[in-house]
C-alpha cells in the first residue's frame, strides 16, 4: 500500500507550523539526549537518583514474577528431567569422573584456603554480612551487565559494597535506591577485579567480557603461566572486595591470558550477600601499624 | 467487526484507548527487562524500540516525531543504558523513517521489515557506543546474537501491533 502522506501539512498555516515545530523539538531533543549522555559521563550521581527511584517503583513486578518463576520453575524442571534421560545419564557419568578428580583438587584447595585464611586473619576480621537478598532482574537488553538487588538503603546497602553469592563473587553495588540496589556484575565489561591464583598466589586481574565470562591476565612476565582449571580468588588489593572470595575458574588459556568462568552464577544463586566495603576510602588516616 | 450503539462513557473510553494504547504498549515493551532473569549476555531484544518502530510504520500519522524523547527517556531509565542514549537514538530513528517515507513511493511488509532491521542494527550499535562511553568496553561481537534475534522477532512484534491496532480502533 502507498503510505499516507499525512506528514504533508497542506495549506493550513497552523498545521504547517505545528509540523515544523515537531521537527524542531525532535532535533533539539536528540541534542538534549547527547547532552544528557555527556553529563551522565561527567556526573552520574544525579541520573542515578532518578533511575534508582524508578527501579524502586518497578521492583514489585520483578519480585512477584521471580517468586512465581521460583514456584513453577521447579515443577517444569522435574518434567523436563525425563527428556533424553539416556544421553543425560552418560553425560552425567562423564561429569562424575571429572568431578571425582576435581574433588581431590578441591580438598587441596580447601587446605590452601584454610592456610590463606590463617595468614590473612592478621589483617582483617571476618566481614559481617550487611544483608542477604535476591537478584530479581537484570539489564537483559543492554550491553552492560547490571542486576537489580532486592534490598536498598533501607536495609543498610551502601554504594560500592561488594556482593557475593554462596559460590563466589557476583559484583558490587553501584546505585542504591530505598528498597533496591543496582549491582555491577563482575562479567560487565567495565568491571575489573584484582585476583590471585589459588595455590601460589600469582597476582592477576579479571575483567568482564560481557558475555558471561571473564578475561584473566596474569601480572607477571613470561608466557603460559595460566593453566586450565586454575581457580582465582579475590586478593583484596584496592580495598573494594574482601580477600579470598572465589571469583573464577580458567576454562581456556592463550598466552598470558585466560578466559575464566565465574564460579557464582547470578542467575542461579538463591541469595546474594552484600558485604561491607573491605577498606573504605580513607577519610580518616588508618592507625599506623607498628613495624616489627 | 460488529457495529453497535455505545454510551457516552464507552465512546470516551474508546477514544482514550485510541490515543494512549500505542504509548502504553511501547512502555510495556521497555518494561520487558523486568523479567526475573539475570542474563549473562545481552540477548533480550529491545522490545520498546521494536514496538515504537512497528507502531510508526503501521500508523505514520499516529505520533509527532518527538515522541521518541519521552518514550526513550523511560526506556533509558529501565534498560540500564546511560540516560539520553535511547532518547537520542530513538528520535534519530524516527527522523530516519520520515526521510525514508519521503523517498519511498510505497512500502509493504518486506520493506517494513527491511527498514526495521536496518534501524534495529543501527540502534543496537548506537546503544553499544553510548554504553561504552559510560564505562563499558563491549565488543561488537557481543551484540550480534541480540541483533539477529531482534530482527527475526520483528514480524511477531509487528503482528501484535496490528492486532492491538484493530482493538484500538474498534
Amino acid at each position: 500500500m502507498a503510505p499516507p502522506k499525512n506528514r504533508r501539512a497542506g495549506f493550513s498555516r497552523r498545521a504547517q507550523y505545528g509540523l515544523f515545530a515537531s521537527y524542531v523539538i525532535a532535533l533539539l531533543g536528540a541534542l538534549l539526549g547527547l547532552l544528557l549522555l555527556a553529563t551522565s559521563f561527567v556526573d552520574p550521581a544525579g541520573h542515578n537518583a532518578i533511575r534508582a527511584a524508578l527501579t524502586d517503583l518497578t521492583s514489585p513486578i520483578s519480585r512477584v514474577l521471580s517468586a512465581a518463576v521460583r514456584g513453577t520453575g521447579s515443577g517444569g524442571a522435574a518434567v523436563s528431567e525425563y527428556f533424553d534421560a539416556g544421553s543425560k545419564n552418560a553425560a552425567l557419568r562423564a561429569e562424575l569422573d571429572v568431578a571425582r578428580r576435581r574433588l581431590v583438587a578441591a580438598r587441596a584447595t580447601e587446605y590452601e584456603n584454610a592456610r590463606l585464611r590463617r595468614l590473612l586473619k592478621i589483617q582483617e576480621g571476618d566481614p559481617a554480612t550487611v544483608v542477604s537478598a535476591r537478584l530479581i532482574s537484570s539489564t537483559a537488553s543492554s550491553s552492560r551487565r547490571f542486576a537489580i538487588l532486592d534490598a536498598g538503603a533501607a536495609s543498610g546497602v551502601l554504594d560500592g559494597q561488594p556482593v557475593r553469592g554462596p559460590d563466589g563473587l557476583i559484583g558490587r553495588v553501584v546505585e542504591v535506591g530505598q528498597i533496591t540496589a543496582r549491582v555491577l556484575l563482575i562479567t560487565d565489561t567495565g568491571n575489573v577485579v584484582p585476583v590471585i591464583r589459588l595455590g601460589d598466589g600469582l597476582p592477576a586481574i579479571a575483567a568482564g567480557k560481557g558475555d558471561g565470562t571473564l578475561e584473566i591476565r596474569a601480572l607477571t612476565s613470561g608466557n603460559n603461566v595460566l593453566r586450565r582449571g586454575d581457580i582465582f580468588i579475590t586478593s583484596g588489593t584496592g580495598g573494594v572486595y574482601p580477600p579470598k572470595i572465589p571469583v573464577a575458574v580458567a576454562i581456556t588459556t592463550s598466552g598470558d591470558a585466560a578466559v575464566g568462568k565465574p564460579l557464582a552464577d547470578p542467575a542461579r544463586a538463591d541469595y546474594a550477600l552484600v558485604q561491607p566495603i573491605f577498606q573504605p576510602l580513607a577519610a580518616i588516616a588508618p592507625p599506623p601499624v607498628a613495624a616489627e | 467487526m460488529t457495529q453497535r450503539i455505545r454510551s457516552e462513557a464507552e465512546l470516551r473510553a474508546a477514544r482514550l484507548r485510541g490515543q494512549i494504547l500505542p504509548v502504553l504498549t511501547t512502555l510495556a515493551g521497555s518494561c520487558m527487562v523486568l523479567i526475573p532473569h539475570v542474563a549473562t549476555m545481552p540477548m533480550l531484544p529491545p522490545f520498546g524500540f521494536l514496538m515504537l518502530i512497528a507502531w510508526r510504520l503501521l500508523r505514520p500519522e499516529l505520533w509527532p516525531v518527538w515522541i521518541g524523547l519521552p518514550l526513550g527517556l523511560f526506556d533509558d531509565l529501565m534498560s540500564g543504558q546511560p540516560i539520553g542514549s535511547a532518547m537520542m537514538l530513538w528520535t534519530l530513528a524516527l527522523l530516519a523513517i520520515d526521510v525514508i517515507d519521503q523517498r519511498l513511493v510505497w512500502r509493504d511488509y518486506w520493506q517494513d521489515w527491511l527498514i526495521a532491521a536496518g534501524l534495529t542494527i543501527a540502534m543496537l550499535l548506537g546503544g553499544l557506543v553510548t554504553a561504552n562511553m559510560a564505562g563499558g568496553e563491549g565488543h561488537i561481537v557481543l551484540i550480534m546474537p541480540q541483533m539477529l534475534i531482534s530482527i527475526l522477532i520483528y514480524p511477531a512484534v509487528a503482528r501484535v501491533c496490528a492486532l492491538l491496532d484493530r482493538w484500538r480502533l474498534s
